[in-house]
């Protein structure tokens, strides 16, 4: 490990406690890409931290594919239900509460609370399911946009989040460049290359073949697509780790020391991917799935400028800090270089660090002492 | 920026102080190898230059992080291609030429991406670099406090052979700084001066 000032390190870390999650309801309508409109919908965000008075110390957080609002903190009464990032976010940590105001918000399209394929459409009285629209990221940004003047937050001290959510941050320096001071993007891209679009639908496609899919309507049949929904978690699982931290966490150790000649569950990996896989089936929608795969496929500020991105980013303001993890070979250092590359060109001020980790593209919510180290120095530095 | 105070010409290191010198207002500037990051914070603040660090090392990094200044992690030695032709007015590469595998091409980079290009290294032929090989031994001094068993530097040169560096890379000296405890050296500067600084240019 690397050696740190301890002056740094030695920080009182706690977590931000119980919280509750809230509720806005947006009466206008919603634009969407796709060219439909949401008549109406409601958001599930929460927040951590105060307010200040000038309303300069907000930082909006955003989630990746399965990600939600819950960041940080726990649920009253409910055992393990610490949020996703909470060894990031809190009093003391990285993205320090006791000085900034952070927001979490669950996405449109999403399956914890914000409106979504589950939500009942007021047109029929039943859910969405597969007519709910096609949402993308500037949609959500949108949304996002919309919770922002809710909380009257005029400006943004810092956007940030990892691999999908990262791209929500860029999203908003392209969008609303007066509103966002600071981007953190981290373990994201400007783009998913061919491979990654092509894991997305192989997901896709376990869950679009599932006979309890039902086109999407599963919900009137009182069924899910549980089988198609594990795969698709099993398959993006593989792809979120590294070859290197599966082999030191499971190698070929197996379940039993013999092997049984069969097609139960051998090896040690096996029974983690199952089990994973299974777990997300019981927690996850699977048109929820579908929507946030596409969104991720559709992203691509660039396409617009005839697939330049510096030109895409000519009108941003904001200040950047890109990170990658080593080891990620979803989003690989490489992708977030074309970023920086894109923020130079633009005479941004940017900074770009690529952090050792063998953890694969979940590096990010990982608790890595030098990278919470860097975002911890970096956020210091962020007047409010 | 950070709480600490504002870097002063007189607590930044003597070589960096010397090329900052050398730096003009409201430039832009690259940084190659820029260490902790002091040399950009201070010509921020004192110069309202706007630049980069490229920086390799962790620790260097999270330092730079500390002296709020721009910083991309980056390998040198695999060349500058995140940075346009022509898109700094300076680029620094202070005492890491000496550690680089692929000198002629950073140097080649360096006239690439920067209108000007401002170099320094320890000087090799220093007389006492030079007495200490005579005497039989690999040179250990201030300016080269390595064994020759864990040095970095794989490139140590002397101000001709930099010199001549410069006539293979197409590159104009405009401007030549030797020193010996960070005093000018005018007599002799190939066997009296410890660092050497350089500006130059692409010769057209």
């Amino acid at each position: 490990m690397r050696q740190t000032s301890s002056h740094h390190l030695m920080q009182d870390t706690k977590s931000v406690g119980v919280v509750t999650p809230q509720y806005v309801h947006i009466d206008s309508p919603l634009q969407l890409k796709s060219g439909a409109t949401l008549d109406r919908y409601h958001l599930v965000y929460e927040t951590y931290g105060q307010l200040n008075a000038a309303k300069s110390n907000a930082i909006l957080i955003c989630h990746a594919l399965s990600g939600n609002h819950h960041i940080a903190g726990v649920y009253a009464d409910k055992e393990k239900s610490q949020g996703w990032w909470d060894n990031m976010v809190g009093p003391g940590k990285p993205v320090d509460t006791d000085r900034f105001f952070v927001i979490g918000v669950n996405n449109l399209g999403g399956c914890h609370g914000s409106t979504g394929p589950t939500s009942i459409d007021s047109t029929t009285g039943k859910p969405y399911g597969a007519s709910f629209p096609v949402v993308t990221v500037e949609d959500w940004v949108e949304a996002q946009e919309k919770l922002s003047q809710h909380l009257g937050i005029e400006q943004f001290a810092a956007i940030m989040g990892g691999s999908l959510g990262g791209m929500q941050a860029m999203q908003w320096t392209l969008d609303y460049p007066e509103k966002v001071r600071h981007a953190l993007v981290i373990a994201a891209a400007a783009n998913l290359t061919a491979q990654n679009i092509a894991f997305n639908d192989v997901a896709r496609q376990a869950i679009l073949t599932d006979q309890e899919f039902y086109g999407g309507n599963y919900y009137a049949f009182e069924t899910l697509p549980r089988r198609g929904l594990r795969l698709a978690r099993m398959l993006g699982h593989i792809t979120y780790l590294s070859d290197d931290s599966m082999a030191a966490k499971f190698g070929r150790s197996l379940k039993r020391n013999e092997l049984s000649f069969g097609y139960d569950v051998e090896f040690e990996i096996e029974s983690y991917l199952r089990y994973q896989g299974d777990k997300f089936a019981d927690l996850f929608d699977a048109n929820s799935y579908l929507l946030m795969t596409k969104a991720l496929d559709y992203f691509n500020p660039a396409y617009a400028y005839n697939g330049d991105l510096s030109a895409a980013f000519r009108g941003v303001k904001a200040n950047f800090l890109v990170m990658s993890f080593t080891s990620d070979w979803r989003f690989s250092p490489e992708r977030s270089r074309e970023i920086v590359k894109a923020l130079l060109d633009n005479n941004l001020n940017v900074s770009y660090a690529e952090i050792d980790s063998n953890q694969g593209h979940d590096s990010f919510l990982m608790e890595n002492r030098y990278y919470h180290e860097l975002v911890r120095a970096y956020l210091n530095n962020i007047t409010i | 920026m950070n709480d600490t105070a504002a870097l002063s010409v007189a607590n930044l290191r003597p070589d960096l102080a010397a090329i900052a010198e050398w730096i003009q207002p409201g430039k832009k500037v690259l940084d190659l190898g820029c260490g902790d990051g002091s040399l950009l914070r201070y010509l921020h603040e004192t110069k309202d230059v706007f630049g980069y660090g490229v920086e390799i090392n962790d620790q260097n990094l999270l330092n730079c992080f500390y002296n709020g200044i721009n910083v991309i992690q980056n390998d040198l030695e695999s060349g500058l291609s995140s940075f346009e032709s022509g898109s700094f007015d300076y680029v620094i590469l202070s005492q890491t030429l000496q550690a680089m595998r692929h000198t002629e091409d950073i140097i080649k980079e360096m006239l690439r991406v920067g209108k000007q290009g401002i170099v320094s290294f320890p000087n090799f032929g220093y007389w006492r670099n030079r007495l200490q090989v005579i005497l039989g031994q690999m040179p250990m001094s201030k300016a080269l406090p390595y064994h020759w068993y864990d040095t970095p530097n794989i490139h140590l040169c002397t101000l001709n052979d930099f010199e001549d560096l410069c006539r293979r890379c197409d590159a104009r000296i405009l401007e030549r700084r030797v020193t010996s405890n960070y005093r000018p050296v005018h007599f002799l500067p190939n066997l009296m001066g410890v660092l050497a600084f350089y500006r130059f240019e692409r010769a057209k």
